[in-house]
């Protein structure tokens, strides 16, 4: 017997010759919460379905609980006990929680006919796994999505699992439901399960892991315990750059306010919202998912309308009823979900970039001046750095940090005096959101007005120089971010 | 060869409609050479197919949208039936019993005008009061049938001024002998208004911001929005199009037959559907040529106007090839979309 509950040793795969995995290895004790960590793209997902017999390596092998297998099948590898949690956790929304929860088992035994009271013991005694409360008889759709996690879990837990894998879990989770995640982890170690926990957020390996793993390009970086990591050689080994955390302080002189909030409202979202932003400053919004900070967002770009307060530009009071009506205002808005709000995936970047400003780019009454077109598309790859061969390239084909640069693009070209961004570097690898911070440091200095709205704390208060705390839908706090810290702005928060 | 593996490569959709076109083309050649290419046979082809080409290059517009048109029968019916009339009257008055060149022209600009507004009653119906497409456009098509009825009695609108089927029911360029040394002309006036309105939805599709922005907004409509896209306005604006091109198709159709009834062109409704699909244009939105849905148009037309060469074959058949031509295409795409990939 070795003491390792799993030992991938030096596995290779390659797709269509592009190496995802060169000669890597991983190795897991038995009930410890190891974490793989890497930048998107850098194997972490191939290993995953690797272990869990989705893909089959093209060399190499694994060894799970002692035994040695060149290759996993994934019915083979539920059998010994490795269960996968993937981001949109593979659960039936229109079943219930009792359903789901029973499916599994329902159709291993080959039970044609439903017995609502045998599925309603089955799924009972997977939830007192956890102890765990819920309304078994509640669609799974109508769930939060850190519900549907605990759901995803207690079905993993069905199978006697001796590994569970969580694929990026804490992607969609507010700050609290992260905490009860972690504690959830923590039982389920106790109990003696694995967890092989993927993430490429700092302060989450170093919550909850004891040891760490980090890939880069297909190959190991290191392996080692956390304790002896720390911020610099995590951002070192995932990216293989070094980082100076910057701290931005407005240098850009201005006076009076460009933008200015004046009681805004909006019926059940939030209210009374009072705020001044001048050009050259960073103001931050933050507060929980339910806080009414991305409907304050919305409302300032249009989407949706106030019903009551004033937003004043340069002074004099305006009306925002349409994204037309901000981006006329000169305002700009980078919005949280880039794929069905940022991005048009299947188009190429260059439409992307010139969408918004496309109105602009034509000779005579709307005959597009193809050579402009170009000349524009051409400048905000180069600006930007956007990685691309060719932007004639649908956007779907960049990574989540490139993609986002493309939105950023799309809203400068349009020359705002404010833009909004709203979450800017979620699914954003490390090196991609250093440069963005940069990006947008440099743009306040050259006289934009930015607001960043986020649950990133290190983020907003790196970057901004004025910070709004927000709950319940109202503004709880206006602090400064050079003379506070994470605890104090949770407190607000919280 | 390198051509073809060019046009192969660049769009496997359009090279397999070609491809059908060339293979029917040979097939016909073997079998019914001197039946099938004839002048007369292919002019008789121009004439007939703009009436629902014209129809069909509105449906893919909306198509792109992500929408559907339905309504192209019913406007096409309402057009042409309201203008008869109306052609009729002014007959009656002048003292020939005909209309002169310029209220042709003058019939035309109602024409477009009627499409106009019917489109745009789509176009606010599903951008302003949120009605699915496919309601909408239905909804519309029954009303409007229901109109043409209501005003003629369920009976044809004929007896036309012969000026006016003169003029459009003609061909232009006299080079074509006929019979005792004159001569016929060469192109059908009505594959004249067919092209300069397919050069037109290419030129708006191709080389405009509008067409820039239709794409993009089938792509996704959320995303257009947020990027400042005028949604609503670009909807109206799109249902107009399609409402302007099936009234166009509609007074072909009053040039084709000589009359206006409410239940002409039925069969057409489903069939610009069939042909947009067919032409490659995703019925999901955001993905769509003109050279296909033109390919799919004379495909579609040279496959029925061949099998009534065949008189042994009942006329049935089409309907049943048609059906099969497409679904064919359905699955060849699939197969595109999803390769199947051989297991070591």
């Amino acid at each position: 017997m070795s003491d390792y509950l799993l030992k991938a040793v030096d596995i290779n795969k390659s797709f269509a010759g592009v190496k995802a995995l060169q000669g890597v290895s991983l190795e897991i004790k038995p009930g410890e919460i190891h974490c793989l960590a890497g930048e998107n793209g850098c194997g972490k997902s191939t290993l995953i379905k690797v272990i869990s017999g989705v893909y089959q390596p093209d060399s190499g092998y694994i060894e799970f609980d002692g035994k040695r297998y060149s290759q996993i099948t994934p019915l083979g590898a539920i059998a010994m006990g490795i269960q996968v949690i993937y981001q949109d956790f593979s659960i039936f929304p229109n079943l219930t929680v009792m359903e789901n929860l029973a499916f599994n088992t329902e159709l291993a035994a080959g039970h044609k006919l439903v017995n609502r009271k045998r599925m309603r013991k089955i799924a009972e005694e997977a939830l007192s796994k956890i102890n765990f409360d819920m309304e078994l008889d509640r669609l799974v759709g109508s769930l939060t999505v850190a519900e549907k996690q605990m759901v995803a879990i207690c079905r993993a837990l069905m199978f006697n699992a001796k590994l569970i894998i969580m694929d990026e879990p804490t992607t969609a989770l507010t700050k609290k439901e992260v905490s009860a995640l972690f504690e959830i982890i923590l039982k389920l170690k106790a109990q003696g399960i694995a967890i092989l926990f993927v993430s490429h957020k700092l302060n989450e390996v170093f919550e909850i892991s004891e040891r760490f793993t980090i890939f880069r390009s297909g190959k190991l970086i290191v392996t080692g315990d956390t304790r002896e990591l720390d911020d610099k050689k995590f951002s070192f080994y995932m990216t293989g750059r070094e980082f100076e955390n910057e701290k931005f302080k407005p240098s850009f002189e201005s006076q009076g306010n460009v933008l200015e909030v004046k009681n805004l409202s909006l019926t059940g979202a939030f209210e009374d919202i009072s705020f001044g932003l001048r050009r050259g400053e960073i103001l931050g919004i933050t507060g929980l998912l339910d806080s009414g900070r991305t409907e304050l967002a919305l409302a300032l770009f249009g989407i949706r309308q106030a019903t009551g307060g004033q937003i004043l530009k340069d002074g004099s009071a305006v009306t925002i009823k349409s994204p037309r009506d901000a981006i006329a205002c000169g305002i700009g808005f980078v919005p949280e979900d880039r794929l069905s709000e940022g991005l048009f995936l299947p188009r190429s970047i260059g439409d992307n970039i010139i969408i918004s400003e496309i109105d602009r780019l034509t000779k005579g009454p709307s005959v597009l001046d193809r050579k402009a077109c170009q000349a524009e598309i051409d400048k905000w790859v180069r600006e930007l750095a956007i990685a691309t061969p060719d932007p004639n390239n649908a956007s779907s084909t960049l990574s989540g940090g490139n993609q986002q640069r493309i939105v950023l693009a799309k809203w400068l070209a349009c020359k705002p005096d404010i833009l909004i961004l709203n979450g800017p570097t979620v699914g954003v690898d490390i090196g991609s959101k250093h440069d963005i911070h940069k990006i947008l440091q440099r743009l306040a200095d050259q006289g934009m007005a930015v607001i960043i709205i986020s649950d990133d704390l290190p983020e907003v208060l790196e970057n901004c120089s004025d910070l709004i705390v927000m709950k319940g839908g109202r503004i709880v706090a206006t602090l400064d971010p050079g003379e506070t810290d994470e605890n104090t702005v949770l407190s607000h928060m919280m | 060869m390198n051509a073809v593996k060019r046009i192969y490569q660049r769009d496997r959709h359009i090279f397999r409609l070609i491809v059908m076109i060339v293979a029917w083309m040979i097939f016909m050649a073997i079998t019914r050479f001197d039946k099938f290419y004839t002048v007369v046979n292919f002019q008789t082809m121009a004439g007939q197919f703009p009436e629902f080409g014209l129809m069909s290059l509105g449906a893919m517009l909306c198509m792109i949208t992500g929408g559907i048109d339905l309504s192209s029968v019913g406007i096409a019916n309402v057009t042409s039936i309201l203008l008869a009339l109306f052609m009729n009257a002014q007959a009656a008055k002048s003292e020939s019993g005909d209309i002169s060149v310029a209220m042709i022209a003058l019939v035309f600009v109602m024409a477009v005008c009627i499409g106009l507004v019917c489109g745009s009653i789509n176009g606010l119906l599903i951008s302003k009061v949120k009605i699915p497409p496919i309601l909408a456009t239905l909804g519309i098509n029954q009303l409007l049938t229901g109109v043409c009825m209501v005003v003629t009695g369920g009976n044809a609108v004929s007896g036309l001024p012969a000026a006016y089927s003169a003029s459009i029911n003609n061909k232009i360029l006299k080079v074509v002998p006929g019979k005792r040394g004159t001569m016929q002309g060469l192109i059908p006036v009505q594959l004249l208004f067919f092209v300069v309105a397919a050069l037109l939805v290419w030129f708006l599709l191709m080389r405009t911001s509008y067409g820039k922005k239709l794409y993009m907004m089938g792509t996704s409509e959320n995303v257009a929005r947020f990027s400042g896209v005028k949604v609503d306005r670009m909807l109206i604006k799109t249902y107009a199009l399609s409402g302007m091109l099936a009234a166009m198709g509609g007074m072909i159709m009053l040039a084709n037959y000589n009359s206006a009834r409410s239940d002409y062109g039925n069969v057409y409704t489903l069939q610009c559907i069939l042909i947009v699909v067919l032409g490659g244009v995703d019925p999901k939105g955001g993905r769509g040529k003109i050279s296909g849905v033109l390919l799919a148009i004379v495909l579609l037309r040279l496959l029925e106007t061949g099998i009534n060469r065949f008189p042994q074959i009942s006329s049935y058949y089409i309907t049943l090839i048609w059906g099969a031509v497409l679904l064919l295409v359905m699955v060849l795409n699939y197969f595109e979309d999803h390769p199947i990939v051989k297991r070591k």
